[in-house]
């Protein structure tokens, strides 16, 4: 192409500055939420085809160009304003807590099966551990819980006394939410992270509960955790789960690819982890408000731990928003 | 290791490839530390003026017993500042916050658009990880090594972080335009950006620049006063006879 003609097609490309301009005015107006106006929405396509073709125009007409680099930027903005799904909050969250956790919860299930026994192996490991050898408690309690049990006592009574429930139930629910996220987000170590967490929880857990039986505390360790503890504990089976379909999807990709599959194995599985921290917020203020209580007898917290379990399995199986709609076979 | 930041591009219905250039391992920790230092002093504002008030006199101490107001009032909100800041920002700001736009860098999915609240959250959960063992290092070594730049967190959540080109400027208007003949679409580029820049330049450098400017593109130099010599490129802009 002569220089001449070249110059000239430059030329007629930049007469149409303006049109770019209130292009990208209407672009930024409805990603900004800023219009209502039907007629901007219904332009926007034609902005957007109007842009692509003056882009392609300047690519090769004016390659090095700050217009070329204003249209990209305006055309990467009216790409991310066009394909942007709008955002209806009580809608998603209805076919969240609807549709799409329990549709996780049925994807999930042979993992929510292999973290249960493995969380169970490893309480059982971890009281044989600690019934066979009383001094390896050390490994997983802190002095000062051991030596409160060594006096009969549970680290756990007259806590109420030191520590306000409010406080008491933040910092436990923040430190559960953080165990369950970091459980789901160490199956990135091909699961490895996840079978970790869910081990070391289950040994500490087996642990404790065989140094107290030592100690002849049994009935009361099981009074306090009845409450919390069926829906604590199912919760770590579920963000194990989780993390554990995130390790296979890294281990075994399929034809997707490795990064690929991690991803849609992460965002789906991760419909489940906003279940398991509203269920711990729950268990936390349950924990910090009932457990320690010594005023609220057995009866009631069995009935609380039982109730919120079957809470649990509501909310899981979608019945607590209405009836689940099952993807066509 | 990766080479220089890529551009993401993105087939679009239209045929025309939407190009975004991938911002690399700097701009990023440049994002972070601002809004490291927005949030510290978000949440230390929040901290100092609430135990001011809960204490009703000049002084930060908290009280001496475990005290569940202190905690709700002062403690809490001020830590839920600092660890929900990116969480909660990115979600209303749809993948920027304050430090991202200071650095001009923005979030996107994989399809160049907005990415989903589900996006958002789980890149951000997944700063557990990335920011093991300390500083971002397993983040930051990600970053290093991977082609787009991707933390561990943006590989699940499908995410990039690409720059904003909010700098982009807008070409000449259409009364600069005139001066075509005389001047190439480059040339009437290099004009209008020389007068953009003129107040922020030094005066030696823009006399100096003008001078070369009208020197090349044919314009006798009437003048080598920093007025005459802006007025002549105004003139060498708008063409004989032509208005701004």
């Amino acid at each position: 192409m002569s220089d001449r003609r070249q110059q000239a097609l430059a030329a007629s490309l930049l007469q149409r500055a303006q049109l770019w301009r209130d292009a990208e005015a209407r672009s930024r107006r409805l990603a900004q939420g800023r219009t209502e106006d039907a007629r901007d929405a219904t332009r926007m396509a034609d902005d957007y085809r109007l842009l692509a073709h003056d882009l392609a125009r300047a690519r090769r007409l004016l390659p090095d160009s700050r217009t070329r680099e204003y249209l990209e930027a305006a055309y990467a903005r009216a790409h991310a304003t066009l394909h942007h799904g709008a955002w209806r909050l009580g809608a998603t969250l209805l076919t969240l807590f609807r549709d799409d956790i329990p549709a996780v919860v049925r994807w999930l299930r042979p993992y929510i099966l292999w973290s249960s026994l493995i969380l169970v192996l490893a309480m059982g490991a971890g009281y044989a551990l600690v019934h066979r050898y009383p001094e390896l408690i050390a490994l997983f309690a802190s002095p000062d819980a051991i030596a409160s049990v060594e006096r009969g006592k549970l680290w756990t009574e007259g806590l109420l006394n030191i520590v306000p429930p409010s406080v008491l139930s933040v910092q436990i629910l923040s430190n559960n939410i953080v165990v369950s996220l970091f459980a789901w987000c160490a199956g990135f170590l091909f699961g490895l992270g996840t079978l970790y967490m869910l081990g070391l929880n289950g040994l500490m857990l087996g642990a404790a509960f065989a140094f107290v039986s030592l100690h002849g505390l049994r009935d009361q360790f099981l009074t306090f955790i009845v409450a919390h503890g069926c829906v604590e504990l199912s919760v770590m089976c579920l963000s194990g789960a989780a993390g554990a379909a995130v390790g296979e999807a890294l281990a075994r990709p399929g034809e997707s690819g490795r990064i690929e599959s991690f991803h849609l194995a992460a965002l789906r599985s991760g419909k489940l982890l906003i279940a398991c921290v509203l269920l711990l917020i729950g268990a936390g203020l349950i924990e910090g408000y009932v457990s320690p209580n010594p005023r609220i007898p057995l009866g009631a917290r069995i009935a609380i731990g039982v109730s919120y379990w079957l809470l649990m399995v509501l909310l899981l199986s979608g019945w607590l928003f209405g009836r689940p709609r099952r993807p066509a076979a | 290791m990766s080479g220089s930041a890529p551009d993401l591009n993105i087939e679009s219905d239209t045929g025309i490839d939407v190009s975004l250039p991938v911002a690399g391992p700097g701009a990023r920790a440049y994002a972070f530390l601002l809004d490291w230092h927005v949030r510290v002093i978000l949440a230390l504002a929040w901290f100092t003026i609430a135990a001011l008030i809960f204490n009703g006199s000049l002084r930060l101490a908290p009280p001496l017993t475990n005290d569940a107001h202190w905690f709700g009032f002062v403690v809490t909100p001020a830590l839920a500042i600092y660890f929900l800041y990116h969480c909660a920002l990115e979600l209303l700001m749809r993948g920027r916050t304050p430090g991202k736009r200071m650095a001009g860098v923005r979030i996107v999915a994989r399809d160049g658009g907005m990415p989903s609240a589900g996006a958002l959250l789980t890149r951000n959960v997944f700063r557990l990880l990335d920011s093991l063992p300390v500083f971002y290092g397993v983040g930051l070594t990600a970053t290093i090594v991977t082609r787009e730049h991707l933390r561990i967190g943006d590989m699940a959540a499908g995410t990039l972080l690409v720059y904003e080109r909010a700098d982009a400027r807008p070409p000449p208007t259409r009364a600069q335009q005139r001066a075509m003949p005389r001047l190439d679409a480059a040339g009437v580029e290099i004009v209008a950006e020389l007068l953009e820049r003129w107040p922020t330049l030094d005066v030696e450098a823009r006399a100096q620049l003008a001078r070369a400017a009208l020197a090349r593109f044919g314009a006798a130099v009437a003048g080598d006063t920093d007025d005459s010599l802006h007025a002549q490129l105004q003139t060498l802009l708008r063409g004989p006879g032509g208005d701004t």
